[in-house]
């Protein structure tokens, strides 16, 4: 019988090889977030309460061709005013290893609740933005971006 | 390949009172995520700006909390309702401690 360097027999080693093959197959590269994770952030930071849909604008491409660089342009609707103006914004996605990509504070003195800035997504997913007000009442938006190609390293 | 990082910033020069104006900042970094690793297989740590804060005359007008998942040279913009003159400082805080400053003029009138 032919005889491996490591005293394997060529049946052993191929079940070695198979066996190597099937655990890099079962466990990721690299851990994604799901929407679980961004789920379970949203309820850390807001617990159950109740979202309303409306007043986000969310800007991104529907198509990526970069992930490495993604605009993400966020405006809410508000008036800005000491009585009434949008307190805070919480980009998330649930495609990348971790679900947070922005979080702004924003002052009456902005005039206006509005920001970009550019991201980093490592595949095709959803961009989810919270939108608290200054009386506390909470707005979500989504938005679809096809990534071409991942932006982590991918 | 780490170099200091530059931060620019764009404000208008002169503005009439209750203008609304766009800030843009942009700051040379490498944001470097921590998810990549090196041709040895061992992943690189984590160094990014996690905070970027604007104020207008000392009091803070905007903020804005990075993630890993904002992109190199970070750029972030926002709105400012113009009502007096003053200076804004803005500051960029490096995961290492580090804070990077940039300091604009803003005339109203």
């Amino acid at each position: 019988m032919n005889k491996g360097l490591s005293g394997l027999s060529r049946r052993d080693a191929v079940r070695a090889a198979a066996l190597a093959f099937a655990v890099g197959a079962i466990s990721p590269r690299l851990a994604f977030a799901d929407e679980k994770a961004v789920a379970a952030e949203i309820k850390k930071l807001y617990g159950d309460k109740k979202m309303a849909e409306g007043k986000i604008k969310l800007d991104v491409p529907e198509i990526a061709e970069n992930g490495l660089v993604v605009p993400v342009n966020v405006e809410i609707e508000s008036p800005m005013t000491e009585a009434d103006y949008v307190k805070a914004v919480h980009v998330f996605a649930d495609g990348n290893p971790q679900p947070g990509i922005v979080s702004y504070q924003f002052t009456p003195a902005c005039g206006k609740a509005s920001a970009a800035t550019r991201m980093r997504l490592a595949q095709t997913q959803d961009v989810i933005c919270i939108a608290e007000m200054s009386n506390g009442d909470l707005y979500s938006a989504k938005a679809n971006v096809k990534v071409t190609i991942g932006g982590c390293g991918g | 390949m780490t170099t200091k990082p530059t931060p620019r910033v764009r404000v208008p020069a002169k503005v009439a009172a209750g203008e609304m104006i766009e800030i843009k900042t942009l700051i040379s970094h490498e944001m470097e995520s921590g998810q990549r690793k090196d041709s040895k297989g061992e992943t690189i740590p984590r160094k990014i700006i996690n905070k970027f804060t604007a104020s207008f005359n000392g009091k803070p007008v905007f903020v804005a909390d990075w993630n890993p998942a904002i992109s190199a040279n970070p750029y972030q913009s926002f709105f400012f309702k113009a009502a007096e003159s003053g200076e804004f400082t803005f500051a960029w805080k490096d995961d290492d401690g580090s804070e990077y400053t940039a300091k604009s003029k803003l005339t109203v009138g």
